[in-house]
């Protein structure tokens, strides 16, 4: 009997654990959602902003954002997926690949306000790219980068080992065996990893702060030295700067509704890609 | 009957790490003969025909003493192209293991790593080697349905015309049968026999019925040693060895 009453109050207790962290997603959700939805319409998805931010749209932020995660994945995707395979498939197991796997674990915990940080350093003022979407690509790629290295990894370890013995036996080579059937194996996992980069690098806020965000554009980029609005930090500046507050905040949920459907909307768009990709094979 | 050497096997000693794990094996297997390998698990027969196509190069912290000649060229020699001898080296693996791709591109892969580009003798390739795995027939209306949508039996029978698409001298099956029912036993063993006329086949099993089914030559492997090699009848019939016959009686397996 006793036990029996330790068991539900064991499974109640996880069960409360869930529906607390519903009750905070829904909340999120509702409360963007009851704000956001009355600044939304047609005009503020495609004008840019007019009159301090007061009036307009936000459609220069929501392109610069696009551009910035674009770009940051173009990067860190090619690179990580590259320092992935080697890892995993061509290094021998050593101790130093066990200190360089350590080390771009520690790159993953490195606060992103301090990649911005290097980003100025390095890409706005050594490089002299300057405040551009070059600079802010290359800052969040090189944040993201430990995130797209280890998903890579672990979807590369997940290939069976009698894949790569099959292909091998068959006279083909290491590479060949890497490049035609290890990597596509891998390649759903690999999907996955790039996802959840790409809802991190568009809502990241520190690492633009300094290299690529500004607060006001009167038009969209025309290059990849622009500086931009990006939607993040849109909503950052609304909340702390300008001269009108209330009509500001609005705007601010409006941003962060379009931010959120956005992410969900590329998340979307990838689990799309992955199920199909899944379901050929 | 003329039984011509393939490959031999000399001095071998295989060691994972410090565990010594094959000793000192002499072994000759012979052209368009099925040589069988018998004995307890982990007496090391599948670690030793991994040799013959050099799989065991993929483990880490193993080492290999002796020689292995593949038409009297040493395959471990300097000058010797690893891909190569795998090419001529084919294998069938323990578990079916058919890449997660179609039916079609399965067979195909091995002739386009290969280097052949030309897509119609890729075709016929592909029809020839599903057609001497007899697979063909089962196969034929859904060549590019995944592979893993086939039974057990039928990957076995696709890894079989993967191997052979690549036109191999030597098949070494890795106890081919182990995860099949007897049915798809049955067609694989019957494949085997057919295969023998042009193949040299090596094949490690557990089940004594079916070295004695289809091989021409046993050799009895245990605990890393060879014990006994000869015909399949003799060594079946008149084992000289007493720890052959005590395992084929089944005093101890």
């Amino acid at each position: 009997m006793k036990n029996k009453i330790t068991q539900n109050l064991g499974f109640f207790l996880l069960f409360f654990s869930i529906i607390t962290t519903l009750f905070f997603l829904g909340a999120i959700i509702y409360f963007i959602s009851v704000n956001g939805l009355k600044v939304i319409n047609w005009e503020f998805l495609t004008q840019v902003p007019r009159k301090g931010m007061t009036e307009g749209g936000i459609a220069p932020a929501i392109v610069g954002t696009f551009y910035l995660t674009f770009g940051a994945i173009l990067f860190s995707l090619p690179l990580g997926l590259a320092c992935a395979i080697y890892l995993c498939e061509y290094s021998p197991k050593s101790y130093v690949v066990n200190i360089i796997r350590m080390s771009i674990n520690n790159l993953a915990g490195v606060p992103s306000v301090v990649f911005g940080l290097f980003g100025l350093t390095v890409f706005v003022k050594f490089f002299g790219f300057g405040v551009s979407i070059l600079s802010g690509s290359l800052t969040l790629g090189i944040m993201v980068l430990p995130q797209i290295i280890s998903a890579s990894q672990e979807a590369l370890l997940a290939v069976p080992q009698s894949y790569r013995e099959a292909s091998l036996a068959l006279g083909a080579t290491h590479w060949q065996t890497t490049k035609k059937m290890v990597v596509p194996a891998a390649l759903p996992g690999i999907l996955t990893g790039v996802i959840l980069s790409i809802g991190r690098v568009a809502g990241e806020t520190a690492p633009i702060l300094f290299t690529a965000a500004t607060y006001y554009t009167r038009g969209y980029p025309d290059s990849v030295f622009s500086e931009v609005m990006a939607l993040p930090y849109h909503i950052y500046a609304l909340m702390t700067e300008g001269t009108h507050p209330e009509k500001q905040t609005e705007i601010a949920y409006g941003c962060s509704l379009v931010l959120l459907i956005l992410v969900l909307l590329v998340s979307t768009l990838a689990i799309v890609l992955r199920q199909r990709q899944r379901g050929e094979l | 009957m003329n039984n011509e050497v393939k490959i031999k096997a000399k001095n071998v000693n295989f060691y994972y790490g410090n565990k010594q794990v094959l000793e000192n094996i002499d072994l000759e297997f012979y052209q368009n003969r099925v040589s069988a390998l018998i004995g307890p698990s982990g007496c090391g027969k599948s670690t030793f025909i991994r040799l013959f196509n050099r799989m065991n190069d993929l483990i880490s912290n193993t080492r290999m003493e002796g020689k292995i000649y593949l038409d009297n060229i040493d395959i471990n020699g300097k000058n010797v192209d690893v891909v190569k001898i795998r090419r001529l080296v084919g294998m069938v693996f323990q578990k079916p293991n058919p890449f997660p791709k179609t039916i079609y591109e399965n067979v195909s892969y091995g002739l386009e790593v290969n280097g052949i580009k030309d897509k119609k003798s890729i075709e016929e390739k592909v029809i020839e080697s599903l057609d001497r795995a007899a697979l063909w027939r089962e196969v034929k209306d859904r060549l590019h349905d995944s592979a893993l949508g086939l039974s057990g039996g039928q990957q076995q029978r696709l890894c079989i015309a993967r191997c052979l698409a690549v036109e191999p001298e030597v098949i070494l099956f890795d106890e081919p049968c182990a995860s099949l029912d007897p049915i798809s036993t049955r067609s694989i063993e019957e494949l085997i026999l057919e295969l023998k006329k042009y193949y040299t086949i090596v094949i490690v099993t557990h089940n004594m019925q079916q070295a004695a089914r289809i091989s021409d030559f046993t050799a009895f492997l245990y605990l890393g040693e060879l014990i006994e090699f000869g015909p399949t009848e003799k060594l079946f019939t008149v084992p000289k060895e007493k720890t052959t016959e005590e395992y084929l009686t089944g005093k101890f397996g």
